[in-house]
């Protein structure tokens, strides 16, 4: 077994960075210009990643297969982006954004890239404010902040329900303003479906121009992935439809080691699903918890009455309700972190309590909130003898002022006006923590090739706290990479253009090819969204909330033979050279029929429960996940050699010299 | 599944030198809680297991934020109902044996791609040309909380900059008019202190572009405003418009 160098530089962990950034190697303002940098993805990571090293002065392309580079998927987050700030002066600081996301995760994210993210993370917001990002501003005209799970201060900022939309936004006009400049050359409709590898080193990509069809070669001295997450290996999950593994999965396959793959993040709070037809789902987002409550009846009779539409939730009585999070875990109540507020509403749905026709939901219940704030606008308006409809139009005003388009949101998918009737929310794949693994330079394992943002295994362990991955994404790509990828590119001054026409890109051309021709000649019977929900069914019973060794062994046979069928029988219509949308789905799936069967491997082998990754072999007796840092306190680190099932696995041994492990206590 | 029986006439072409026509596509079964891509998306099936070619359109987030959705439905931008993208149109809005019209949006700055696609490319450039604050990414600018900005002018800089940039005011104005799209980022800049010193050239540069672009004219019909999933106002036309007379008066 390989050791991974994950290049964590000595010193104390509030040094590390600061030497790191002093020592490593710089490349100098003219030399920048002879080399070349492919960026692969326009989120926030790779948005302010593309438009960084640009600034800097190197020649970069930037890809994504959305019509604008402003589409990307970043730009669906809704609640917020955590930051060390402690403006509201309760107490937070940067050790403890460390140290909450290092707990957070579980305990299974390293140390070191953990507290370089908080410590960078107060720089985000300065820079986001300088771009003109219209950040939510109290009275005062100072920047606001919420609480996310997890968490005992107020350190998230946030731009009413659409952060993610304000400060993609932010790095996409930064970047605009690059590919003003001539600094960077954008290719939109544009997928990239190989890595070319060249001597060991990453010099170039192949892409598909999604308009025409042709097949492009791409040279450069790095290449960088910052292509988002996989959670749609699920079909249903709260990413955007063209959310995909292919970038990552093709890396994989050319040598970069696939870290944590079953890590995956179940968001409590999700419309639930509401026929075969569904398409995806849609989050409600984690802000909501600042001041909705979680509950279900206390009385099964009660439930079965409201599934039945015998009942309302208003009609079951204050003293008849179970706000079971503030019953377990009275010290976070309604905010404790993700997972573990999963696994509460399904193991109380399981039970028997759920309020919908499935039986698959809970309340999150704004009632509590209106009053409390309706009393609080009453006063500060000097309202006296506020009548109770004043009060509820106050309040409403102030939770709508809040979080106003996510009820817009619900009430347009469900078509019940959540300010009159609690929302009904489940649990749904959200966010993958497992990714490409990558040393502290986010370098993966083939050299020149490096990952950021959520296509990276890096920072949030097993488990993700909320406003933390639109951290990382611009930590990524604003302050860590254009400090890292100038160490590596140190060596490629006389380098020269990368020639495209070596035999490495020709075969990897027509390795492309000779794929797309397979799909469009096959000439099955099924579309490929048939495959695909089927794989999805799969992953959620068995590799999904709660997981068990005779689930993820099935589960591996089944996708095994769902794939064999996939290559045989998907039909594919259309040509190469035009747009063809079932063509990109093809190619997308094909990956996901080989990523799910690596993550139920992977699920297997991890012998322990921890964060999102819940084994039902491994509970404590109050029903806890029960961590194994005898044996786990690692990173699972997979090599591919052409078949899932037995691909070589690699450890990373996590140290922890500051945090030390303990059971994760949310009670 | 549902019991809804329609009639859905959907805009074909091949590509963008195909002259396309109207195509009928009876559909049935569908429920009322599906949204409209949904129903698409179970027609597109269909079409694929018969071995047709599935009708193309833009889509990725479903859930009226990255602006990629695009269809002209019964004659309206993101269809019947105020405030939202086509992926967030439900079929409750619809009745048993509705005749459906779906076109792609048509104007000339965006050229259909196939079938309900269209090119939006134009605002990108738009955009390179002058939507952004000069500021390079650093480790040590001013603390965000260094220059306070009154609430309600950050409220209104928010207004503006929720333009998803899908394109449907440019799709609803008769004259094929980006004036909203423009003016929302102007808008958005120019209302808080980091955007002030750049304001008026921004504007010029803008304008200048979209009038390249092949943009219409704005001629205050105010049809954007009304179609516009975010309900951008058009008071931020009026703020681009002294923008830009300050930034000529200056120029002059
Ligand atoms: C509904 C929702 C709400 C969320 N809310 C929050 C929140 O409030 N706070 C928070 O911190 N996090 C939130 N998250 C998580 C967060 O949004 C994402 O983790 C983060 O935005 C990912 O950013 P990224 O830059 O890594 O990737 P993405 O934004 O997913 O970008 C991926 C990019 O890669 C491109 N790409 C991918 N593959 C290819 C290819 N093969 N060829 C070419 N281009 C390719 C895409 O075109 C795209 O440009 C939310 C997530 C969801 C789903
Ligand atoms: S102004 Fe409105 S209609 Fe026009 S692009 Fe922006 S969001 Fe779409
Ligand atoms: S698909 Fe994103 S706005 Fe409609």
């Amino acid at each position: 077994m390989s050791t991974l160098d994950s290049k964590i530089p000595p010193g104390p962990i509030e040094k590390k960075w600061t030497d790191h950034k002093s020592h490593i190697r710089i490349v100098a303002p003219a030399n920048k210009r002879r080399i070349d940098v492919i960026v692969v993805g326009t989120g926030l990571a790779g948005g302010a990643a593309a438009a960084s090293l640009a600034e800097m002065g190197y020649n970069v392309k930037a890809f994504c297969f959305q019509d604008s580079a402003r589409r990307a998927h970043s730009i669906a987050a809704q609640g917020g982006i955590n930051a060390a700030k402690n403006y509201q002066n309760d107490g937070d600081s940067t050790f403890r954004l460390f140290y909450d996301t290092v707990k957070g995760g579980d305990y299974r994210a390293r140390e070191a890239n953990v507290y370089r993210l908080a410590e960078v993370s107060a720089n985000i917001i300065d820079q986001c404010v300088a771009q003109g990002v219209p950040f939510a501003r109290d009275y005062g005209g100072l920047l606001d902040n919420r609480s996310f799970g997890g968490v005992q201060v107020s350190r998230t900022f946030y731009a009413r329900g659409q952060t993610g939309q304000q400060l993609l936004l932010g790095a996409y006009s930064a970047l605009m303003r690059q590919v003003g400049k001539g600094a960077v050359q954008m290719f939109d409709r544009h997928e990239m479906l190989d890595v070319v590898v060249v001597d060991g080193k990453a010099r170039g990509i192949i892409a598909r121009n999604l308009i025409t069809g042709e097949l492009e070669r791409h040279g450069a001295h790095a290449v960088l992935l910052c292509t988002g997450g996989y959670g749609n290996v699920f079909f249903l999950s709260t990413n955007a439809m063209g959310s995909n593994v292919t970038a990552a999965w093709k890396a994989h396959k050319r040598g970069a080691y696939f870290g944590n793959p079953c890590f995956t993040q179940i968001h409590p709070t999700c419309i639930p699903v509401s026929g075969t037809h569904q398409s995806k789902l849609t989050l409600m987002s984690e802000s909501l918890r600042n001041d909705g409550r979680i509950w279900v009846p206390k009385s099964l009779e009660d439930a079965k009455a409201i599934r039945d539409g015998k009942k309302k939730g208003s009609d079951i009585a204050e003293g008849d309700r179970d706000y079971f999070l503030e019953r377990r875990y009275p010290a976070f109540g309604n905010l404790v972190p993700r997972d573990v507020a999963s696994r509460a509403a399904k193991e109380r749905c399981d039970a028997g309590f759920g309020v919908n026709k499935t039986g698959e939901a809970v309340y999150l219940d704004f009632g509590a909130a209106i009053q409390r704030y309706g009393k609080l606008e009453a006063n500060i308006h000097k309202i006296e003898n506020a009548s109770p409809e004043k009060i509820r139009e106050l309040g409403t005003k102030v939770v709508s002022d809040k979080y106003g388009n996510l009820f817009e949101m619900y009430e347009n998918i469900v078509g019940e006006d959540p300010y009159m009737h609690a929302m009904k929310i489940y649990p749904a794949v959200h966010y993958t923590m497992g990714g490409l693994w990558v040393d502290y330079n986010l370098q993966t394992t083939v050299p020149g090739l490096f990952a950021l943002g959520e296509a990276n295994f890096s920072d949030h362990g097993a488990n993700r706290l909320g406003a933390s991955a639109l951290m990382q994404g611009l930590a990524d790509g604003y302050f860590v990479i254009p400090y890292t990828v100038g160490d590596y590119l140190a060596d490629d001054i006389r380098t020269g253009a990368i020639d495209t026409k070596s035999a490495a890109f020709e075969e990897a051309e027509t390795a492309v090819k000779g794929r797309i021709d397979h799909f469009l000649n096959n000439k099955g019977t099924k579309p490929v969204d048939d495959f695909h929900r089927r794989l999805g069914k799969v992953m959620w019973d068995k590799c999904g909330m709660a997981r068990n060794a005779t689930g993820l062994l099935e589960a591996i046979a089944e996708i095994r033979r769902i794939r064999e069928e996939f290559w045989r029988d998907v039909r594919v219509p259309g040509t190469a050279n035009e747009f063809n949308q079932e063509l990109e789905k093809a190619g997308r799936v094909a990956d996901f029929l080989e990523l799910g069967e690596l993550m139920c491997v992977d699920a297997l082998n991890r012998n322990e429960s921890c964060g999102g990754h819940f084994r039902e072999e491994y509970q404590e007796a109050d029903g806890e996940a029960k961590r194994d840092d005898v044996n786990f306190r690692n990173v699972f680190a997979w090599e591919w050699n052409g078949d899932p099932s037995t691909s070589p696995l690699h450890k990373e041994q996590l140290e922890f010299e500051v945090v030390k492990l303990t059971q994760r206590s949310y009670k | 599944m549902g019991n809804m029986k329609l009639n859905l006439k959907i805009w074909r072409q091949k590509g963008p030198n195909d002259a396309g026509q109207m195509k009928d596509y009876p559909v049935s079964d569908v429920s009322e809680d599906m949204s409209f891509l949904e129903m698409l998306d179970v027609l597109n099936d269909d079409i694929v297991r018969k071995g047709d070619d599935p009708i193309a359109f833009d889509h990725d987030c479903r859930e009226g934020i990255c602006g990629s959705c695009s269809l002209f439905i019964n004659g309206e931008a993101h269809g019947p109902g105020k405030g939202i993208t086509t992926c967030q149109l439900h079929m409750r809005k619809f009745k048993d044996g509705d005749t459906i019209h779906v076109e792609p949006w048509r104007a000339k700055a965006f050229p259909v791609i196939k079938d309900l696609a269209v090119n939006r490319g134009a605002f990108d450039r738009i955009q390179s040309a002058g939507g952004f604050v000069s500021v390079n990414t650093s480790g040590n600018l001013v603390d965000g909380n260094a220059v306070p900005i009154p609430k309600d002018d950050a409220d209104k800089a928010f207004d503006a900059a929720t333009c998803i940039g899908c394109g449907a005011c440019v799709a609803t104005c008769p004259n094929g008019s980006a004036m909203l799209f423009v003016a929302a980022k102007v808008s958005q800049f120019s209302l808080l202190p980091q955007g002030r010193p750049e304001a008026k050239l921004r504007a010029l540069n803008m304008v200048e572009q979209m009038d390249k672009e092949g943009f219409g004219n704005c001629s205050n019909t105010g049809a954007c405003e009304i179609e516009c999933p975010k309900s951008i106002s058009l008071e931020h036309i009026a703020r681009l418009n002294r923008e830009y007379l300050a930034a000529t008066v200056t120029k002059e």
